[in-house]
């Protein structure tokens, strides 16, 4: 029961918005800019120092690597331990590699006829089987996650890109893998297909373990859903936003939470 | 008609006077390291934009070998790799070329020839950038008009992978 639950809080810290936890989710490629077909190695993890293994590993079933040419690529050589999750990536094809976790599902609260209260966690499908739907004080609330990072061999491209409509996604306008120290980069965000407007995005840098404050940059979207962000210095980064509503695709729920996260690597000029 | 001929073979022959050439020397300087490896070097001349107009010499090591030598470290040149580097196909015919050891390095290149070819007038850039294996990276750039008027001599001096950069600009 234990592990089962420290398995379902996994879960939870790659689909939650960050608020309501405090550690950080994220994954991490060993580099994000290749000259060279070869092998990259991909740490993913849940801590709170950025980008430090300290508290839990990432659960990476929901793993999706997409290569340059939009066709999905096997993750190698993956390994749970106790801090951390790693597998290796052979970048084959020139272009851009998205390598993402995306979380997806419903989470059930209900009061149940002995009068203890229920929590029940699973997929759209599972639900109608599994959750008596004319429980007393039934709350349900759809989740999606999505935790990514960016790889380019060679020249990059944007077929990899292309928002999938589902859940919380960043459109790069800048492209990710194009991003330099004291430049500003723009990125859009999108909820289901549409422009994720007025959202907070917050960005930490790296390193925060020797340094006495986070040094998040707060930035916020627009109509269009569109930020800016200038890259103080270079350094890899954490980028994270979450939204929560009431305009859930699923129409078992009444709630839409959804949030992302991406590792962005900033060079030197 | 042999009259005519000559005019023309003597026009002809007259060409390469008016063609402006640009004489390089890149100093690699000598560095007391405990490991060595001779620097990737790329060599080009960019517009204001910084987009790149020709570029003139990428020095990286021809042989693979199971250090990962070879391509695997282009992109450390990062500059030259952003802007240029990774839209190529490698070996670039007249550019690429093997690594250079410690000394002054002289390049020359002439107007209408590859890989300066016909460079239209106006302000540009000549940038260096040299990366060193388990060491570090250093960037130089000269700014310099083009087509040059008179005969110049302009210079950098690199601080730590690079040493004393020269650039004569010969009409």
């Amino acid at each position: 029961m234990k592990s089962a639950l420290k398995w379902a809080a996994l879960g939870l810290a790659a689909v939650l918005p960050l608020s309501v936890q405090a550690h950080k989710a994220w994954i991490l490629p060993s580099q994000t800019v290749l000259s060279k077909a070869g092998w990259i190695t991909v740490d993913a993890a849940v801590s709170n120092d950025l980008f430090y293994f300290n508290h839990v590993p990432l659960r990476v079933e929901g793993l999706v690597i997409t290569g340059p040419d939009g066709a999905a690529v096997e993750a190698q050589n993956s390994h749970t331990g106790k801090y951390r999750t790693s597998f290796d990536v052979d970048l084959s094809k020139d272009g851009t590699y998205r390598i993402a976790t995306v979380n997806s599902g419903l989470f059930a609260n209900w009061i149940d006829d002995k009068g203890e209260r229920k929590r029940w966690r699973g997929s759209a499908e599972a639900y109608s089987k599994e959750v008596p739907t004319n429980a007393k004080e039934l709350k349900v609330t759809q989740s999606s996650g999505r935790i990514e990072t960016f790889v380019t061999l060679g020249k990059p491209n944007d077929t990899a890109l292309k928002p999938t409509g589902k859940g919380l996604e960043l459109v790069p306008v800048t492209h990710p893998n194009d991003l330099f120290a004291g430049e500003a980069a723009t990125f859009a965000l999108q909820i289901d297909g549409k422009p994720a407007a007025d959202l907070e995005v917050e960005i930490v840098p790296g390193g925060s373990r020797y340094r006495d404050r986070q040094d998040e940059i707060k930035v916020k979207t627009d109509a269009q859903g569109r930020f800016s962000v200038t890259w103080p210095q270079a350094g890899m980064y954490w980028l994270e936003a979450s939204l929560s509503d009431t305009h859930a695709s699923l129409p078992q729920a009444s709630e839409r939470r959804a949030s992302y996260v991406a590792t962005f690597e900033v060079l030197p000029q | 008609m042999r009259a005519l001929l000559a005019l023309c073979l003597c026009g002809l022959l007259s060409l390469p006077a008016t063609a402006a050439q640009i004489d390089l020397t890149v100093e690699i300087p000598s560095l007391d390291v405990s490991e060595y490896h001779r620097p990737y070097v790329a060599i080009w001349i960019e517009r204001p934009d910084n987009s790149v107009a020709a570029n003139l010499a990428a020095w990286y090591q021809q042989k693979d070998t199971n250090e990962g030598a070879g391509t695997k470290w282009l992109a450390d040149l990062r500059q030259w790799w952003r802007r240029s580097g990774r839209e190529q196909s490698f070996p670039i015919d007249g550019v690429t070329g093997a690594t250079r050891p410690v000394g002054q390095h002289k390049i020359s290149f002439s107007s209408g020839k590859a890989p300066l070819g016909d460079l239209p007038a106006g302000s540009y850039r000549l940038v260096v950038e040299a990366a060193r294996e388990v060491g570090g990276r250093e960037l130089l750039t000269i700014p310099f008009e083009w087509p040059p008027q008179s005969s110049q001599h302009l210079s950098a001096q690199g601080k730590h992978e690079l040493g004393a950069l020269a650039l004569d600009l010969v009409p």
